[in-house]
């Protein structure tokens, strides 16, 4: 089973390049025992889609 | 679409500075960045092609002269890859022995809700200002310039196993401030 910490490092890949079949299916199954991963990928697509916003001038300011 | 009139131009210049100063961080060489994009834009104009907006033609502009910028800095200041141990540490610092999160992610609830409050973009700016020098240099060039890894890979002179690993601590740090300055504290 894979550990938070490569898990959090896979996630992060996972923003570049799609991950291989066993790199998905262990991410998966972490996933869906350990809210905290399933927190930080949220938080990683939304931290990609906030900065795109800030940088294209689409932000509240 | 027509050629850019000067009006036209100077209308995107607070984007131009914007996207300058997220990857070179700072005012001055954000600015020659901007004022050399302008310049060829204008002097270029009559090359327009009229495919694509104003905005993604000058935003192509813009990058190539900040990737000059960059190119420029690190022959005065190179990145040394003495830093890969300390950015691998770094994330370590974040993790138990056993591999567990030292405070795990909380829940940001909705956080799409933040991106229209003004005083969430202060601390995301701020947030970003705070990432560590080169992990940030990396970071943007990844999520604000969209560059491809090999084109990171390339342009710095590092292998793809120190890319992933300095763009993961860019990440980590970026979400750990967001989470204790914004989701965590009273502003929510």
């Amino acid at each position: 089973m894979l550990s938070c910490k490569e898990v959090s490092v896979l996630l992060s890949q996972a923003q570049e390049q799609p991950l291989g079949l066993r790199e998905q299916l262990g991410l998966r199954l972490h996933l869906v025992l350990c809210q905290g991963c399933a927190n930080f990928r949220r938080q990683l697509d939304f931290m990609r889609a906030a900065i795109r916003r800030y940088r294209d001038g689409d932000a509240a300011h | 679409m027509s050629a850019p009139s000067n009006q036209d131009l100077q209308q995107y210049r607070s984007y131009l500075l914007r996207y300058a100063l997220l990857q070179l961080r700072d005012h001055d060489l954000a600015e020659d960045a901007v004022q050399e994009t302008l310049l060829a834009a204008l002097e270029g104009r009559a090359q327009f092609s009229g495919r694509s907006s104003h905005k993604t033609w000058l935003t192509g502009i813009l990058k190539h002269k900040i990737i000059d910028v960059m190119r420029r800095k690190s022959r005065e200041r190179p990145l040394t890859s003495g830093d890969d141990q300390s950015e691998a540490d770094a994330i370590d610092t974040l993790f138990k022995a056993d591999g567990h999160w030292q405070r795990f992610p909380a829940s940001w609830g909705n956080p799409e809700q933040s991106l229209e409050n003004k005083k969430f973009w202060e601390i995301f700016e701020l947030c970003s200002q705070l990432m560590p020098a080169r992990a940030a240099r990396v970071f943007m060039m990844r999520e604000v310039m969209e560059l491809t890894t090999g084109e990171i890979c390339k342009e710095l002179a590092i292998t793809p196993t120190n890319l992933w690993v300095i763009l993961h601590r860019a990440r980590l740090s970026l979400r750990e401030c967001l989470e204790i300055k914004w989701f965590g504290g009273a502003a929510k």
